[in-house]
């Protein structure tokens, strides 16, 4: 039951890297607008019910790639609203989302300081 | 002579269709290639993330949602741990999207420029680089997830 787990983790997480592979080498796509798209597909995927099904099926398959993080930042606006009215999408998507944002800037910074570039070969 | 003339030009024209060939061959290998590496590596970050999250939820009594965003802090710390001591970039020029498509490609994308900009200061060095690409990633997820609030909040939810 586990393995078969993990064995969707990998296939579901590893066929959103083939896809965005596939992208960059056809498109000439950079790295950075390749993780806008997937964050913003995220978002609309979440928002019309596609994304959330694909979680329960593929755990961390689903969440660990950015479409993951976009699915967090339109739950978490979408929770919000149902909650506290209008307020809640301007409230909701971060609050949800601050778990990896301020892991992401604070071990970020913190590497920043402790470790010198590497010259570049 | 003129069978040997005959012989040179079909020779030239199984040259031309074989140089045809190996223009055609090569994109795709490589293409197949990247794919492949991709999907491998990304798999495996994506089973590291899952494997963490399961930690998290069995021992440290999150539930599952704080499962799940333990296991991609997890997975950021290693992302910019294995930046700073140069790994990570020997890792990505393997994977290619495989390493950028997961949220270490996010925090990569963070640890990398402002560490790279540390000579400009503090503030305007470190401090603004590390948003360089996380900061459009963030504008545009940030702009679509209350857009979809406030749609939500328009057709009656």
């Amino acid at each position: 039951m586990m393995l078969w787990t993990y064995i969707k983790v990998f296939l579901c997480g590893g066929m959103l890297c083939l896809m965005g592979e596939w992208i960059i080498l056809k498109t000439k796509l950079t790295p950075a607008r390749i993780l806008v798209a997937y964050i913003t597909a995220g978002v609309i995927l979440s928002a019309v019910g596609l994304y959330g099904p694909f979680v329960s099926f593929a755990q961390a398959g689903a969440t660990v790639p950015l479409t993951g993080f976009g699915h967090i930042l339109a739950q978490g606006a979408i929770a919000a609203v149902q909650e506290k009215g209008w307020i809640g999408a301007f409230t909701g998507g971060l609050t949800a989302a601050a778990g990896g944002i301020t892991a992401a800037v604070f071990f970020g910074f913190l590497t920043a300081v402790l470790f010198k570039p590497k010259a570049k070969q | 002579m003129k069978k040997q003339d005959q012989q040179n030009s079909a020779k030239e024209l199984l040259r031309k269709q074989y140089a045809r060939m190996v223009e055609k061959v090569t994109p795709s290998s490589k293409l197949l290639e990247g794919c492949l590496r991709s999907f491998w590596v990304g798999g495996l970050i994506c089973t590291l993330g899952q494997a963490f999250s399961d930690l998290g939820y069995r021992y440290l009594s999150l539930n599952s949602t704080e499962a799940s965003t333990f296991g991609s802090m997890v997975l950021v710390f290693i992302t910019a741990l294995l930046t700073g001591i140069g790994i990570f970039d020997r890792i990505g020029k393997y994977a290619g999207a495989g390493t950028v498509v997961p949220i270490t490609g996010f925090a990569n994308a963070m640890v990398s420029p402002a560490m790279e900009y540390r000579p400009e200061g503090w503030v305007l060095g470190t401090g603004a680089k590390l948003f360089t690409i996380a900061g459009p990633v963030l504008v545009y997820g940030i702009t679509a997830s209350v857009a979809v609030g406030l749609i939500y909040c328009l057709i009656g939810g």
